[in-house]
């Protein structure tokens, strides 16, 4: 086949990609979008195999055998809950897929004799390293949300010194590299698994409620390192494809950084004050009107308009269905009932909306916090279900607290508020939140699922 | 070097598409964009069916890579269409 056929059908195919990324910009179109994105990929991947010299080698139709059954094993056994975790572990592998074709290409060119030019050498290196960073950064981010490791920040003396180190060593080799007297197989080699270490020690650090931006961040990066290969091998389409995923996660990691008011750097190394969480007893003492799931039931008796605002902790107790049974027997008594969803409600941008829309809970229920908060005063109930610190008034009130600034759905601007939550232990930044001690503010104790179920029959006998 | 600057010139375009396309994708389709556009990253597979290696260990790094790209094509896109096909409206 000529190059410039190829070169054609990879155009279609980056077209395909943009058109598919805009299908996603509506619920509707979605579907559409995703089925046009796959049908770019199936066309590249065919063309590519034909047009291979040797048409077929075994390696590739085991290869490619292999990943489809592993893929579609994991597609279809996945429980939403665990969607971060396998999508970080989808970034790890395009990651090491970089690493390899960046090291086979650069083994095959030494082997045979072809000159390198310094911008081949540098993209192959950059593949190396940022693949390498996405690989292991990846299995961390998949280790700490699977819970095979501890989800809290890891940290150990000299970590900020250790990541300069590795900077440096990674930045100063590859450079020195390109003076051309040395072999690049080693070097690559050597920058990858310096890059491993890196990884690892980049993602350790961040913990609880800030892995959605690790996310973000690593699926960035997986783009960067298929954008180098592009680079690698001079291939358009991996370059086009590659910027779009970039971009999207950049965009994603500066949303999820904007939503906890905190700098990228700030998340990165694990810095979040946590404040004192024994102050918590002075502040709810004698405050707290605890609740029986029939109490609570009165106050809906007469609301017409609740707004729930679900976070991590809802999909913990495994009680979206519960939750889909009280909106749907709110609708049936007329109730408006809207859902507030905070962007950082879940451990992935988005990954709230897509728990709910599993319950089977229409998504134009769903509103976004700046949506919703103007018309805060005018809910009769705010219903927080495991949600804590996106709902403190602290971030609003005290300039000193570890959540300052942070954007906050105003559940307090509601004329009535129902917590429900197990205890009065704090959220992830350690603060205890005044809302709960509100003079209209009601805790209905108890795991979020039973809780709910509870307040369904309740209702349900008014 | 005019080579590399083309493709610099379509990086550098290519970005400012992708930011543009995605700022308008909605907050509650982000996971299933991430889902998405991580498949698409998954292109890397292109790059690994290129490879013409010669030798034994060339092989098996062509092998591996194909096979993890292929898992992150595959799973990207099928879980995506999982997420995708539960965003139902009432309306």
């Amino acid at each position: 086949m000529q190059k410039y056929w190829l070169d054609l059908i990879y155009l279609v195919a980056s077209v395909m990609f943009i058109m598919g990324i805009k299908g996603l910009g509506h619920p509707r179109t979605a579907v559409h979008g995703n089925f046009i994105s796959g049908m770019g990929m199936l066309i590249a991947i065919v063309v590519t195999i034909m047009d291979r010299q040797i048409l077929f080698p075994a390696f590739i139709g085991s290869g490619l055998l292999v990943g489809t059954i592993i893929g579609l094993v994991m597609a279809v056994r996945v429980e939403l809950t665990q969607m971060p975790q396998l999508v970080a572990l989808f970034n790890g592998f395009g990651g090491a897929a970089s690493v390899l074709v960046a090291g086979a290409f650069i083994g095959q060119q030494v082997y045979l004799a072809q000159p390198i030019t310094t911008q081949v050498l540098i993209a192959t290196l950059a593949s190396g390293v940022i693949g390498a960073v996405t690989f292991f950064g990846s299995l961390i981010a998949f280790a700490k949300l699977q819970e095979l490791m501890s989800g809290n920040p890891v940290k150990f003396p000299g970590q900020e010194f250790a990541n300069g180190i590795f900077f440096v060593v990674i930045l100063g080799a590859g450079t020195w590299s390109l003076s051309g007297s040395v072999n690049p197989i080693p070097v690559f080699w050597i920058l990858t698994i310096l890059s491993c270490g890196f990884g690892i020690s980049i993602v350790m650090p961040v913990g609880g409620a800030d892995m959605p931006v690790v996310i973000a961040l690593l699926n960035s990066l997986s783009g960067i390192a298929a954008i180098a290969v592009g680079f690698v091998i001079s291939n358009s389409v991996l370059i086009i494809s590659g910027s779009l995923v970039g971009a999207s996660g950049l965009i994603l990691t500066r949303i999820m950084c904007k939503a906890m008011n905190r700098s990228l750097t700030n998340v990165m190394l694990g810095l979040i004050d946590v404040g004192e969480v024994t102050a918590g007893n002075e502040i709810y003492e004698g405050r707290i009107k605890s609740a029986t799931a029939d109490e609570v039931a009165l106050l809906f008796d007469d609301a017409r308009r609740v707004v729930v605002v679900p976070g991590y902790g809802l999909a913990v107790a495994q009680a979206q269905t519960a939750m889909r049974d009280l909106t749907v027997l709110l609708e049936s008594r007329n109730v408006l009932v809207e859902f507030a969803i905070h962007p950082v409600a879940g451990r992935m941008p988005g990954h709230m909306n897509v728990l709910l829309a599993d319950a089977n809970i229409s998504y134009d229920k769903l509103r976004e916090m700046d949506d919703i908060n103007p018309s805060m005063e005018k809910a009769d109930i705010v219903l927080v279900v495991g949600a804590n610190d996106v709902v403190n008034p602290v971030a609003r009130t005290d300039p000193k607290s570890p959540i300052a600034g942070m954007p906050i759905i105003d559940a307090d601007k509601a004329r009535s508020i129902v917590v429900i939550k197990r205890s009065l232990s704090p959220g992830y930044a350690g603060i205890p939140n005044p809302l709960f001690c509100l003079d209209n503010t009601l805790m209905l104790f108890g795991d979020a699922n039973r809780a709910l179920l509870d307040l369904v029959a309740a209702i349900k006998e008014l | 070097m005019e080579h590399f600057v083309g493709q610099l010139s379509i990086f550098v375009l290519a970005m400012f598409v992708g930011f543009e396309i995605i700022t308008r994708v909605p907050p509650n389709l982000h996971t299933p964009l991430m889902s998405g556009s991580n498949a698409i990253s998954g292109i890397t597979l292109v790059g690994a069916l290129a490879l013409e290696p010669i030798t034994n260990l060339g092989k098996i790094f062509a092998f591996l890579a194909i096979a993890l790209a292929a898992i992150n094509v595959v799973g990207g896109f099928l879980v995506t269409h999982r997420m995708l096909k539960m965003f139902k409206s009432k309306a």
